[in-house]
């Protein structure tokens, strides 16, 4: 389904038999984040760097920014909140998404 | 050159699928496919057939294992019958939306409770949405050949497909017959290899049986509709060069003195042999009956149907299997519908018998087709007729 019509023209003659998707990690384009209903926020100067956040994720969606501490991507974070839940030094809290 | 063979249908089945040099079979033993399947185990064990033969746990898993198989374009085959074939409900529509050319011959048998190991078509038509090719067997050799046909039709790339062959649990399954037995190297050459489109493949990834939201299932559902719409022309295409080959012509609907007959009886599956004497008897008395038998079931064989009743005023269905509380017969059903806009309209009469693996003889189909001519003319205060029932 590499198509490069928008979703919403896609006819049933534009699916590929079964509908097999047949570009690898087509899926990433979705913005599944969208749906969060609380985002974390990383209190970036006082992390430790431990990298506890990230190991925890079950997204797979903090990484380590340049300067060595730990972000979500919002793209795909679905505000579980385990980050936070884990986080040794209390660093990462739990935002309402307005 | 085609040999005549005595064989338990069953067998010939197992016999069938070495020929067509299957390359996995995943099944579960169930009375009454369990003969076919216990004869492809010994094949592969005594390596007359190279194939992998996977003994799953149950027919879910057996369904299941069927998908990774054709997936990598393996050519795959499994049997089953009624419980077993409720068991892997769910399978059946992943296989046939993800478009898997898997064969499966159903020995059709009645659905518990109260417990029935012998034939009937409830189990067929439990499964009658699930969107695979469903083709119904008279006889043996029907099996044979259309075992053969299935893969040819499901692999075909216009077509890519699961299939179905059913034939009557105990009726067919158990009965020994003499059948024409196609040579191994005709059948090679009638089925080229299987070669699917887009395999799981490592090096050239792809992703099956994917998520779809909203905005896209509607469309996918329309692409597998049209997909099993259009795979008549293939399945017709299939039994013409087979009929070229072998000399033995398969159609959609076929029929016996049925040319301007003003009274059509209608069946599916074995007991249309039993019929085609009675319809012999009844014309002997003066009659003016023939017999229908519909032998694809799905895709729904609608313009062969509409033109078999021209000019026919009584239609009287018999159906293995009940749609408890509803219009009675399934098959009855979908005729009636098929021709509900026909002009003129036949008068359509429904019973329901032979359940449970119940007989029904010469005589029985006689008393059913009179039986029918008079409730055409009187009409009838019941949706259908529950043939031979104590009541």
């Amino acid at each position: 389904m590499s198509n490069p019509k928008p979703d919403n023209e896609l006819t049933s003659r534009d699916l590929e038999i079964g509908c097999i998707a047949t570009t690898p990690g087509s899926a990433s384009v979705n913005r599944t984040g969208d749906w969060r209903s609380q985002r974390p926020e990383f209190a970036t100067l006082r992390c430790i760097k431990c990298g506890l956040c990230a190991l925890y994720c079950p997204e797979g969606c903090i990484v380590e920014n340049a300067g060595g501490a730990f972000e979500a991507n919002l793209y795909y974070c679905k505000g579980c909140g385990i980050c936070s839940r884990e986080c040794p030094i209390l660093a990462v809290t739990m935002k309402e998404e307005s | 050159m085609t040999k005549r063979v005595g064989m338990e249908v069953s067998v010939a089945i197992g016999e069938m699928v070495k020929m067509a040099d299957v390359d996995v079979v995943a099944a579960y033993p169930i009375t009454p496919q369990t003969h076919i399947v216990e004869h492809i185990a010994e094949l592969v064990a005594d390596g007359e057939l190279n194939a992998e033969y996977v003994p799953v746990e149950s027919e879910h898993s057996a369904m299941s294992a069927c998908l990774g198989s054709a997936a990598v374009g393996a050519r795959t085959f499994t049997a089953t019958a009624g419980q077993g074939l409720e068991l892997m409900h769910e399978v059946l529509y992943v296989a046939s939306g993800m478009r898997l050319p898997i064969v499966m011959t159903v020995a059709n048998r009645s659905l518990a409770a109260p417990l029935s190991v012998w034939g009937d078509h409830s189990d067929v038509m439990a499964v009658r949405d699930t969107g695979w090719i469903q083709i119904f067997c008279e006889n043996g050799q029907d099996v044979v050949d259309n075992v053969i046909c299935a893969f040819r039709i499901a692999e075909d790339n216009k077509v890519l497909l699961p299939v179905m062959v059913h034939l009557d649990g105990f009726h067919l399954s158990h009965v020994i017959e003499p059948m024409l037995f196609p040579e191994p190297e005709e059948v090679k050459d009638f089925l080229p290899p299987n070669k699917y489109p887009l395999p799981l493949n490592p090096a050239k990834p792809v992703a099956m049986g994917d998520f779809a939201p909203p905005f896209i299932y509607t469309e996918a559902r329309w692409a597998h509709e049209t997909a099993l719409r259009q795979s008549k022309q293939t399945i017709l295409k299939v039994w013409d060069e087979f009929a070229g080959k072998f000399g033995r012509q398969y159609k959609p609907v076929e029929s016996y003195r049925a040319d301007d007959a003003k009274t059509l009886l209608f069946t599916i599956g074995s007991f249309s042999e039993t019929a085609m004497t009675a319809v012999d008897a009844l014309r002997e008395e003066g009659l003016d009956i023939g017999l229908v038998r519909l032998r694809l079931w799905r895709p729904f064989p609608f313009e062969e149907l509409r033109a078999v009743v021209k000019g026919a005023e009584t239609l009287i269905v018999l159906d293995r299997a009940l749609s408890v509380g509803g219009p009675g017969g399934p098959v009855c059903s979908e005729i009636r519908s098929a021709l509900y806009d026909a002009n003129p309209r036949p008068k359509i009469v429904s019973f329901v018998g032979g359940l449970g693996g119940r007989d029904i003889t010469v005589d029985g189909f006689s008393a059913i087709v009179k039986r029918g001519i008079e409730l055409a003319k009187t009409g009838s205060d019941r949706e259908f007729q529950m043939f031979g029932v104590r009541e």
